[in-house]
């Protein structure tokens, strides 16, 4: 019952609820996560253990599971910073002028989050296949986009498109545009201004959008299936990769490759909390600028 | 700040610069053998077997790439541009339609090589659990109440669609039997279908794994697969009265070796599977071969059963697919009009 | 498709001291246009060759009404269950304090880097009627793997985090002085959640009902495991796009894929329109 008295000594909140609700909320919400993000990531890990350590590192450090990863890591590795770059771009251009279509503009940025993944890998075979709009003229340049490690980056790039500057276009606009004046007319130059005023007012909300479109751009199955081309060792992700063994009744291997692509997931969430844990002031004191 | 973010960048500029290394070219031949899903451990052994063949043979090192997937998906990435030097399919209408949209093979590739090419065959058997505990011996032990029948969707995967037609071609064999009847019998047997997975090794893994159905419908080289997978104490193959014999088909994809100037030996790889080593690895991956007494030395045991050929019964991939599995066509029609 | 440039007309913007505006803007709408709309635009016009008639016999063919009624109305349930429950746990973790609250918080973002593959296949093994909770299940009667409740589950997984991360910051902002008001008033604590709270994250919580349900909507990975992709009452729309794409029908998969595309994108156009015009008010108002 320790955790009740401490709800309960939590001095923040003056108005709040009687210990008993506090308890039944806060039971329905971990029972929720807890069967909704537990049960199903727990599966994971014991499906991937079931045959004991030996055959988990066995599956894993299968030369093809090997590649899978480095590739894996190369795509999120172009397709992260490319949206990086357009994610300061866009959210300075919408959080700091006022223009007009500017709803339009941030739906079109949405847009990818709503797009089923059977279709992210299609408009791009439609576009650049072999039949597609522009197959011919780049195949007559030996240009080759679909079914190699380009078209993994480009379905990659779409899929995890709006993270970033979905992250910092609330942020910025939060922010105002005053500081960003000052600077200015004290005769800062642009990107002196961004680099020494913008940026760190915003550096935690830009680590959380990348570590999340990282999080995104590696698990991606949907359309990279449909790009790749499943060239064993070559064009195969991690999450190709699984689909794989797992239809080769290889269970253990599948898990074990799912669950390291978990690990990584947790690095990167865990690294998020580390971030907010020791610059939380930082990050609040930002928020209510 | 900026020095923050250079730590941050170098970790994936390191990343990069791996893989890239990793990527480089080598100076021997490469193949890409694009095929479907379950002759993943058939081709594993027969392109080792025709590494060192070709080594020996002409000095070559050759290196040959795999890539599985649904037939139709496959097929459609080779359309859309996916360089496979061969293509080995579940069925000649996929690579009729590569034929028919790319232009990539000549049109009259299925004579190129013998046995319509398909250097090895299967047939559609019935896994059912551990001592038959409903009973199941031929097809129309399938319409009964209580039997779960599993099997894919026709529309998504090319082995369901052999299913599919077996059980057709049955029905028409019968006493009686017309179109109309075997319209009736398909239809019954899909009310007692619970789940329809998209590809063969979907069902698989719902019938064995997840202990959905009483009987799976499948290629016997997967059925023969399972058993090795699973354990010989946990299912058994039933064959029934009559099936139909599956031929996947072979090609090479004429366009492609022409440009990559792999012809010869793109030609030879698949020359090699009608070879008495080739037709071995087809026995031991429980593919019938086209070598019988091959069959019987190194298969599993193949049952004999009289088996019909899609030509005979349907007239053809063609004329089956745009009657049975086209939008409107007679499956679709067991879901819209019930 | 080209909103943004045909808006391009005198005193569409207010002038600012501030620099960049033409670069930035420049390099978004290039690498929005190269990423997004090009490749759109190949999609959206591919159902051209069918014709208005063609198109519309697909996308009105009773199967494919089914297939869209299943993604639509699962993804609806889906989002509605994470519109509650994501309330609950931003307010809970926002709120309260209890022990493992910092793992807890960093739990939500799981859905995003799961492959949906693999969530599928992970639900499927706990839900089938030998898993780790279907065994339960299945003697009172609850069917959840291969049946719509499944897809319903698959789609509320990969849902999640939009409604938690939308509204948390919001209740994290907002003034405690509120609640204090409507209680020195005599208004009791639902009646404070109902009339004070609740209106200050609506917005926030539509956002994310929205993002969770567009999202859910064209899902493909983590259902397809789970779903039983039974023709008229399990199949989901997404799949109807692979079984048009098996048969060499570009445009008629095309077709349905507008259609799912267009009610996405009115939805966040509405959404983002309403957005805007809050934030205006707000600013008028302070």
């Amino acid at each position: 019952m320790s955790f009740l008295k401490r709800a309960f000594t939590d001095g923040s909140n003056p108005v709040g609820e009687p210990v008993g609700v506090r308890a039944i909320l806060i039971g329905v919400a971990v029972a929720y996560l807890f069967v909704m993000l537990v049960l199903p990531t727990g599966a994971v890990f014991v499906e991937a253990f079931r045959k004991g350590l030996d055959a988990y590192f066995g599956a894993i450090e299968q030369r093809h599971a090997l590649a899978a990863v480095r590739l894996t890591l190369l795509v999120a590795a172009i397709a992260v910073p490319a949206n990086l770059v357009f994610g300061l771009a866009a959210a300075w251009a919408i959080a700091k002028f006022e223009f007009r279509g500017k709803s339009l503009l941030i739906t079109f940025i949405d847009l990818p989050f709503s797009v089923s993944p059977v279709i992210s890998g299609l408009i791009y075979v439609l576009l650049f296949g072999a039949h597609g709009w522009l197959g011919p003229t780049l195949d007559a340049l030996g240009i080759k986009i679909i079914f190699t490690v380009a078209g993994l980056v480009i379905a990659t790039i779409f899929v995890t498109f709006p993270f970033i500057a979905r992250e910092l276009i609330p942020l910025m606009q939060e922010q105002g545009t005053e500081q960003e004046q000052a600077a200015i007319s004290l005769g800062a130059s642009g990107l002196q201004t961004f680099f020494r005023v913008t940026l760190p007012n915003i550096i935690w909300g830009l680590l959380y959008g990348v570590l999340l479109c990282n999080a995104r751009a590696m698990g991606e199955f949907g359309a990279v299936s449909v790009v790749s081309g499943h060239i064993r060792g070559k064009t195969n992700t991690m999450p190709l990769h699984i689909e794989i063994l797992y239809n080769e009744y290889d269970f253990v291997g599948a898990f074990a490759v799912a669950s390291l692509l978990c690990l990584l997931a947790f690095v990167t969430l865990a690294l998020k909390s580390l971030l907010e844990w020791r610059f939380g002031e930082h990050l609040a004191a930002e928020r209510h600028h | 700040m900026s020095q923050r973010l250079r730590r941050f960048f170098t970790p994936l500029a390191l990343a990069l610069s791996l893989a890239i290394g990793a990527g480089s070219a080598s100076a021997e031949t490469q193949l890409l053998n694009v095929s479907y899903d379950p002759t993943r451990e058939l081709y594993e052994a027969f392109n080792a077997a025709f590494a060192k063949y070709w080594k020996d043979k002409s000095g070559e090192d050759v290196v040959i790439e795999a890539s599985h997937g649904g037939s139709g998906k496959q097929a459609r990435a080779v359309i859309d541009g996916l360089e496979a030097d061969m293509v080995t399919l579940a069925l000649s209408y996929d690579i009729d339609e590569i034929a028919e949209r790319s232009g990539l093979i000549d049109k009259g590739w299925q004579a190129r090589l013998p046995n319509n090419s398909a250097p090895y065959t299967s047939t559609i058997v019935f896994l059912v659990r551990k001592g038959n505990p409903k009973g199941i011996h031929d097809w129309s032990d399938l319409v009964k109440d209580g039997v779960q029948v599993i099997t894919p969707n026709p529309k998504t995967s090319g082995g369901a669609r052999w299913n599919y037609l077996a059980a057709w071609g049955y029905a028409l064999k019968q006493p009686g039997g017309s179109d109309a009847t075997a319209q009736a019998f398909v239809a019954a047997i899909y009310k007692n279908v619970p789940v329809l997975d998209t590809g063969a090794r979907g069902s698989a893994t719902t019938f064995l794994q997840r202990g959905i159905g009483d009987v799976f419908l499948s290629w016997e080289n997967e059925a023969f697969l399972a058993l090795k997978e699973f354990g010989a104490d946990q299912f058994e193959i039933i064959v029934p009265s009559v099936s139909i014999l599956a031929e996947p088909s072979v090609a090479v994809v004429d366009k492609v070796v022409d440009k990559h100037g792999t012809r010869a030996v793109a030609e030879a790889y698949l020359q090699y599977l009608y070879s008495p080593e080739g037709q071995q690895i087809a026995a031991e991956n429980f593919y019938r071969p086209r070598d019988a007494a091959i069959g019987k030395a190194h298969g599993p045991d193949f049952v004999e059963v009289p088996l019909f050929t899609i030509d005979e019964v349907f007239g053809g991939w063609a004329k089956a697919q745009s009657t049975h599995f086209a939008d409107g066509g007679m499956f679709d029609q067991i879901y819209t009009t019930q | 498709m080209n909103g943004p440039i045909t808006s391009l007309t005198t005193g569409w913007r207010q002038p600012s001291v501030l620099p960049g505006f033409g670069l930035t803007l420049g390099y978004t709408l290039t690498y929005l246009g190269l990423i997004v709309l090009l490749p759109l635009a190949a999609l959206i016009l591919r159902p051209a060759e069918l014709g208005w008639v063609g198109f519309w016999e697909v996308v009105s063919a009773p199967r494919v009404l089914a297939a869209l009624k299943v993604s639509f109305g699962a993804a609806f349930v889906g989002a509605c269950i994470n519109a509650i429950f994501g309330l609950l746990t931003a307010w809970v973790l926002v709120r309260y304090r209890f022990p493992l609250k910092r793992l807890i918080d960093a739990l939500v973002d799981l859905p995003f880097a799961l492959p949906t593959a693999v969530a599928g296949i992970a639900l499927t093994t706990l839900y089938a009627p030998n898993g780790l909770l279907g065994q339960f299940l299945e003697p009172l009667g609850i069917k959840v793997a291969f049946t719509w409740t499944g897809i319903a589950l698959a789609l509320t997984f990969i849902g999640l985090p939009f409604v938690v991360r939308t509204v948390q910051p919001v209740l994290q902002d907002l003034e405690r002085e509120l609640e204090e008001a409507a209680a020195g008033l005599g208004a009791t604590r639902l009646q404070t959640f109902f009339r004070v709270i609740l209106p200050a994250i609506a917005p926030a919580l539509v956002t994310g009902f929205a993002l969770a349900f567009a999202r859910a909507v064209g899902e493909y990975g983590s259902v397809i495991f789970i779903a039983g992709n039974m023709p008229m009452s399990t199949e989901i729309a997404p799949l109807l796009i692979v079984i048009k794409l098996e048969q060499y029908d570009y445009a008629g998969a095309a077709a349905i894929a507008v259609v799912m595309l267009g009610f996405s994108f009115v939805m966040l156009l509405v959404l983002n329109l309403l957005q805007r015009w809050a934030r205006r008010h707000e600013r008028a108002g302070a």
